[in-house]
């Protein structure tokens, strides 16, 4: 997991709001280690991922060292330190997706976005999960994006449907230039 | 007084001790990896330092042992050495071996032993499986090769001993495990810089001080020093 966020964030503004709240609701648990997952899930649940930020607002509360709350989280599958994006990618690595080439799926989906599973492109527009089986074996190999299931899908479908959301994001941003322009 | 036989020699131990530790003071050497002096709780993951015991079913990490009067102990049996070599060699497996250009050459724990347990250091029968290579640690003194590290877990006990909020932790899971950091406090916060016990403990230079940008490459810092010492033990 890539830990650096230095990179030009305009999302800045979000995660300080985002702080502010944590401090304020981070206040109700006591400061003992054991309440060190039930917060960061409360955190996740709230905010959706966990931020190095909120992690080291953890730490300080439990008296613990930001590294410990990272170790602890980082073990966790159900933890993502990343911002969800506005489009999830989620590609099925279980075992009948894995036997046919599950990984080359994910690992496509990861070279065209260039960004590894658990993470979100710097624009948030997508975000990559592997999950462990979603149910519809016989549809393998799939990947189940933004609640729908690509079935049987080919390296070369990765391509087709991320296209797909660029021209969608296209089409989007000419309508609102044209209603500019015609108002 | 406990009274035991370590491979045929009649051995008197103080209580206290673990069997490793008794096995290592009288000149019997156990191979092991992941055990330091004065753990109170040794994790035992490297499962190297196997030993048999007269009546124990298996081979027992003798680690985790404490000597009994009257205990049988072999230390040198084709069943201890044969797993102490698939230990090892699965360690390889997972190290990168560049030896030539490592700090630890000629004093790594590996290399010694691979020498002792006559095991080459290239493993041809199990496939290569490095760990990514792109992980960073993002610490602002130390630098850490994942690649290297054997995840012994000695830089993270020695970092729990002597601070208070211990900077080094294990992170992820599985074959995926590293070292992790996470923090932004500025470095001169940090204990690290005067502190360097990571480095100084690590077997195989996996985790090691930054250089300064005007540093020779081949410096031998303060902490590589300090290793000669604790290499013995």
């Amino acid at each position: 997991m890539n830990m650096n966020h230095s990179r030009a964030d305009p999302w800045i503004a979000e995660e300080e709001a985002m702080l502010e709240e944590l401090a304020s609701s981070i206040s109700v648990y006591d400061s003992h280690r054991n309440n060190l997952i039930p917060m960061l899930q409360a955190i996740q649940k709230d905010h959706g991922y966990l931020s190095a930020s909120a992690m080291e607002m953890v730490a300080g509360h439990l008296d613990i060292s930001p590294s410990e709350v990272y170790g602890v989280a980082s073990f966790y599958n159900q933890f993502r330190f990343h911002p969800p994006g506005k489009h999830r990618i989620k590609v099925c690595l279980g075992t009948a997706c894995h036997v046919v080439g599950g990984d080359i799926i994910l690992e496509n989906f990861e070279r065209k976005l260039g960004i590894k599973d658990g993470e979100t492109t710097a624009d948030r527009e997508f975000s990559i999960e592997r999950v462990a089986c979603v149910g519809c074996c016989a549809l393998a190999p799939v990947a189940v994006v933004d609640e729908v299931v690509e079935a049987h899908i080919a390296p070369s479908r990765v391509e087709g449907i991320l296209f797909n959301f660029e021209l969608e994001r296209d089409q989007r941003d000419k309508e609102a230039q044209d209603s500019e322009s015609a108002s | 007084m406990i009274q035991l036989t370590i491979d045929g020699t009649k051995i008197v131990a103080q209580p206290g001790k673990n069997l490793l530790q008794v096995c290592l003071e009288n000149d019997v050497y156990v191979p092991h990896l992941c055990h330091m002096e004065g753990m109170e709780d040794p994790p035992a993951s490297c499962r190297l330092c196997l030993v048999e015991i007269e009546g124990v079913n298996g081979t027992v990490a003798s680690c985790r042992i404490a000597p009994r009067d009257g205990m049988v102990v072999t230390t040198q049996s084709q069943a201890v050495r044969q797993l102490q070599r698939s230990a090892l060699q699965l360690l390889l497996s997972a190290h990168r071996v560049d030896c030539r250009n490592c700090a630890s050459n000629k004093r790594c724990a590996l290399q010694q032993m691979a020498k002792f347990l006559k095991v080459p250091l290239k493993v041809k029968h199990l496939d290569h499986l490095l760990d990514e290579t792109d992980y960073q640690l993002n610490h602002p003194v130390l630098e850490y090769d994942p690649g290297k590290c054997v995840l012994c877990g000695k830089c993270i006990y020695v970092c729990t001993r002597q601070q208070a909020h211990p900077v080094l932790t294990f992170a992820r899971r599985g074959f995926e495990t590293v070292i992790g950091f996470m923090g932004s406090t500025p470095p001169s916060e940090l204990p690290c810089l005067d502190c360097l016990a990571c480095s100084a403990i690590c077997p195989v230079s996996a985790i090691y001080p930054k250089k300064p940008e005007a540093a020779s490459s081949h410096s031998p810092g303060p902490a590589d020093q300090r290793l000669n010492g604790v290499g013995k033990q």
